[in-house]
């Protein structure tokens, strides 16, 4: 391998790393407020592309149809709580909440639909449209068994997969779609090696998320609380902080992180209604790599897998996701070494 | 006699199928401290986790006036009950301070009250104020119940349940810590202390509880309690059990 091979490589490596880097950190979000294994996420993603794509050739994306759906299933699960409960006067707020908060991006796309408009506004309706997503389902399907194990919640969050991978199917067909780049041009770096502007831009992205979320876990009250509810649920309650409020700001969170993927990865991905799975997939090695608990571990995690899996791609392409998936098997031994003593400090705390 | 801020009357609560509590009833006055003592085992816990919503409950549950059975713990929170676990239950990875400020959720504050807030629980726990910026899971056992109790009172609560403050903490800082709650009842906030150690729950309350295998065996003044012959001969006889 020569120099300049490399270095295309490390650079490949590293957009795609930052790709899972945005899905690891979606993941350990909801999985460590939410003990829930969020598969579902790579679908979101791959419902951001395709609606940006549905945009671009001038359709009204289906996507609306199934937000709707979703949050009238939400709104019916929210009411029959609450009535069940009889908490008649918390109702308007639910209908608020569950109703017409999700509608809004709904009625923005229809209205920026079959325009001609700036790509960016085309790129903001398509993440908006997808935000409700996460929130919406783990309200329908998830919540009402909030409490079970995780094992439980993961056969659900499979199963809530498949349907929406079946649901992407439905609305949008198996056609693969690709959209229009989102920077053109390159960059040429000190030594005449050029960097396609696309990378540098999935590179910055990443960065800048990274920086805003340790800005939001750190610096503000409510990223406190979901650190909290990730830490101690029982000391979160005795506080006052909600599981179903800080859960639903985890995964609009999540829905927002798989959003941004889909618009960065669909003008160099062509994108089909299942495409995002395998990128949550590889993510979920970050997250493993991560603990499911550290933010920063899985950065580097997700970095790890994408330079892996370009060097592996180099080397034999019909190995390279067995050589990544591979990956998982030294960490999961060094992790479970390191339990042990983990539960052995944790005992000194309780004591 | 005024009306109680807690009332609680014929209270069945149970785990699954075993029944912990048997038809508890304790009152609770404004600015009183009242101690629920007995063994190991005898329901106390239970009672404060039903109380406070983590545990479902048969029977009367009233906080002034308003039924608390249709409230679940958060609720409870923004009504002014507090509970401080007898495991703590701090977020061992956040800061002292994060700890506090969280304490405060429910509160909704502005900036500034919360500082405030901040302020007289930093000047009430001057410790805690020098360890502001360590993580809870470093600090030692009584400074760890202090933050605990901190933490409490950023909530401003009405009414303050104490699960076994003494536990597991050497005789200096359980005074101290009792000294800072009859502070607080000297402000106007209610204490509901659950203590295995009954000489120092009788000492520092004003009404006395003694639970049984989920029954009210005994109840009266504290002092009065204090110079029973029976709890004298099971939980204050012979030696100084201050364990």
């Amino acid at each position: 391998m020569t120099w300049e091979v490399a270095l295309i490589l490390s650079a490949d490596g590293l957009a795609n790393g930052a790709v899972y880097l945005l899905a690891g950190l979606g993941l350990v979000l909801v999985f460590s407020v939410t003990r829930v294994v969020f598969v579902p996420f790579g679908d979101v993603i791959a419902f951001s592309a395709l609606t940006l794509a549905a945009f671009e050739a001038g359709r009204t994306p289906p996507t609306i149809g199934l937000v709707l759906t979703l949050a009238l299933l939400a709104l019916a699960a929210e009411l029959w709580r609450l009535a069940r409960r009889r908490e008649f006067a918390r109702m308007p707020r639910a209908l608020l909440l569950w109703g017409l908060l999700p509608a809004l991006p709904c009625v923005f796309a229809w209205a920026v639909a079959g325009r001609t408009l700036p790509a960016v506004v085309t790129i903001v309706a398509s993440i908006a449209l997808v935000v409700p997503i996460a929130p919406l389902i783990a309200r329908v399907a998830l919540q009402p068994i909030a409490d079970a194990s995780v094992l439980v919640l993961l056969i659900a969050s499979l199963a809530l997969h498949f349907l929406l991978s079946g649901l992407g199917l439905l609305f949008f067909g198996p056609e693969g779609f690709r959209t229009e780049p989102l920077v053109g041009g390159a960059l040429t770096l000190p030594g005449g090696f050029p960097v396609s502007a696309q990378t540098l831009l999935m590179i910055a992205a990443a960065i800048v998320l990274s920086g805003l979320f340790y800005l939001l876990f750190e610096r503000t009250l409510h990223g406190k609380a979901l650190r909290a509810t990730a830490i101690n649920r029982v000391g979160a309650r005795l506080v006052g902080i909600r599981p179903a409020r800080t859960a639903a700001l985890a995964y609009g969170g999540a829905s927002l992180l798989a959003g941004l993927i889909g618009v960065l990865v669909a003008p160099v991905t062509t994108m089909y209604y299942d495409s995002g799975f395998i990128i949550g997939l590889k993510a979920f090695v970050a997250a493993i790599i991560g603990g499911l608990s550290s933010y920063p571990l899985t950065a580097a995690g997700a970095l790890a897998v994408g330079l892996v899996e370009s060097f592996a791609s180099f080397w034999s392409g019909a190995l390279k996701d067995v050589i990544v998936f591979g990956m998982l098997i030294p960490v999961l031994l060094l992790r479970s070494l390191l339990v042990a003593r983990v539960e052995d400090e944790e005992e000194e705390i309780d004591g | 006699m005024s009306t109680a801020l807690l009332e609680i009357g014929g209270l069945h609560v149970s785990y699954g199928r075993v029944e912990a509590v048997h038809g508890v009833s304790v009152a609770l006055l404004p600015r009183q401290i009242v101690s629920v003592i007995g063994p190991n085992g005898a329901g106390k816990t239970t009672l404060l986790a039903a109380a406070m919503g983590l545990l479902p409950s048969l029977g009367t549950l009233r906080f002034e006036g308003e039924d608390l059975h249709g409230l679940d713990v958060e609720a409870r929170v923004e009504r002014g009950l507090c509970l401080v676990p007898e495991r703590r239950e701090l977020f061992g990875e956040l800061s002292v301070q994060d700890n506090l400020q969280l304490g405060a959720y429910a509160g909704r504050l502005r900036r500034d009250a919360l500082r405030r807030r901040l302020d007289s629980v930093y000047q009430r726990f001057p410790r805690l104020a020098e360890r502001r910026a360590q993580r809870a899971s470093t600090l030692s056992g009584g400074e760890r119940q202090m933050l605990t109790l901190g933490r409490a009172l950023m909530s401003a609560p009405r009414l303050l349940m104490l699960d076994e403050p003494s536990l597991g903490l050497a005789p200096l800082i359980v005074s101290e810590i009792l000294a800072i709650v009859r502070g607080l009842r000297d402000d106007g906030v209610a204490i509901l202390l659950v203590e295995q150690n009954a000489r120092i729950a009788l000492e520092s309350s004003d009404y006395g509880y003694v639970l049984e295998t989920g029954e009210i065996a005994l109840a009266g003044e504290s002092a009065a309690l204090a110079g029973d012959p029976r709890v004298r001969a099971t939980y204050l006889g012979g030696g100084t059990d201050d364990e």
